[in-house]
């Protein structure tokens, strides 16, 4: 089996096992520019580690993964880090924001590190704040902010670098139903505007419902859900 | 939903025509479903005849859609103990799922199969109610939340019966 035509990140058949744990048993994954998949199932099914072998951060023990035509198997690491720097957003269940430095300047990190200057980088840093509408709290620290802000604040930061693929994992899950909710607007709408593709890892229904489709993992195999109504 | 409810409801604000009423109705419930002006006439007559309402006064040109009605203190009291009584949770899905998962399992087809087709349909249904909700007002959002939230109720017992498909098929074809 090869990656479905016009495919920007597909996977197939990946196994991974953690000692005597199968985690992934012939996965199957696919996304397309700027579509956004819900990878739903429950914990211990295998869907983190799914996710963390699509953005490189995990190798497979079997199968393929290929990334914009691209062999992730066939890049060293620094090939791989490299992409994850510059094509790949990530958001977690907890921003892992930079405690000491500001919002602004947590935002612009991904920049500095690719070498931009500090006032381009913190001009495209407000920018994005602006679309999340977390302007406001630039000079403020992660741990000033609530945890929905501190949460839209990880989606900037993540999109500053116009990312082709933005992977959240479980992006909503230490927030209550109304930030939540208002997270995933603003995510999916952000990710939209700037035609990423969204790889959302969640557990929760309301959260996929903001997805185009949705892949199941069970026992480390998938299933796309479009394909069997 | 009632309709003779609702529109006693929209009537304690002051006297209406039948026409304005659904149009009331329509423009604050009936997204989904716009009343038909038969329903509206068959309502009025029925609360009429129950002594809910009264006819206030009608228009020269005659036709019931030139009634003018008003809410009596009987109907009052009749929207009062309506909006007092909780609603019974309908619980007619999980048992149609039910019989159709125990159906698979007995006659030996794949009942995972009937709990994933359920499930997206489910979500499909989730994903237009975000959406709608999202290009709504806050009446909107507050609809399709409630939906959501039931819709969501049952995709956790989808979830939690495919977990436990395999005691459930000992159990039943024991």
């Amino acid at each position: 089996m090869t990656a479905p035509p016009g495919s920007l990140l597909a996977a197939e058949n990946l196994r991974k096992a953690y000692g005597p744990t199968t985690a992934l048993d012939g996965a199957e994954f696919s996304i397309h520019p700027g579509e956004i998949v819900a990878v739903m199932g429950p914990s211990g099914s295998g869907k983190s580690t799914l996710l963390h072998c699509l953005a490189g951060i995990v190798p497979p023990d079997s199968g393929s993964i290929t990334y914009d035509g691209r062999e992730l198997s066939a890049m060293n690491d620094a090939q791989r880090s490299a992409l994850r720097r510059s094509e790949f957003g990530f958001v977690f269940q907890f921003g892992q924001l930079v405690p000491e430095l500001t919002c602004v300047e947590n935002v612009a990190l991904p920049l500095r590190l690719n070498g931009t200057s500090r006032k381009e980088a913190e001009r495209a840093a407000l920018a994005w704040m602006e679309r999340l509408e977390v302007d406001d709290l630039r000079g403020k620290r992660p741990g000033e902010v609530s945890g929905g802000q501190g949460q839209r604040v990880a989606v900037a930061r993540a999109l500053v670098t116009g990312p082709r693929v933005l992977f959240a994992d479980e992006p909503t899950g230490a927030l209550d139903s109304l930030n939540g909710e208002r997270v995933m607007e603003l995510l999916t709408e952000a990710a939209r505007s700037a035609n990423a593709a969204v790889v959302l890892v969640t557990h929760e229904a309301r959260v996929a419902a903001y997805s185009d489709r949705e892949i199941v993992v069970r026992d480390g195999k998938s299933r796309d859900m479009e394909r069997i109504v | 939903m009632s309709i003779g409810h609702t529109l006693l409801g929209l009537l304690e604000s002051g006297p209406r025509h039948g026409y304005d009423l659904k149009r009331a109705f329509d423009e604050k419930f009936g997204h989904d479903r716009p009343l038909h002006y038969g329903q509206v006439y068959s309502t009025m007559s029925r609360l009429l005849k129950n002594g809910l309402v009264e006819v206030d006064g009608i228009e020269a040109g005659g036709g019931p859609e030139r009634k003018r009605y008003a809410i009596t203190e009987a109907g009052i009291t009749d929207v009062e103990r309506w909006l007092a009584t909780p609603e019974k949770p309908e619980p007619y899905l999980q048992s149609t799922l039910y019989t159709k998962v125990v159906l698979a399992l007995l006659t030996h087809r794949d009942a995972a199969d009937v709990l994933d087709t359920q499930r997206a349909e489910h979500l499909r249904s989730m994903r237009i109610l975000t959406d709608r909700k999202r290009r709504g007002d806050l009446a909107d959002q507050l609809i399709c939340d409630h939906a959501l939230f039931h819709l969501e109720a049952d995709l956790r017992w989808l979830e939690l019966t495919a977990a436990r498909l395999e005691k459930l098929r000992e159990a039943v074809t024991r």
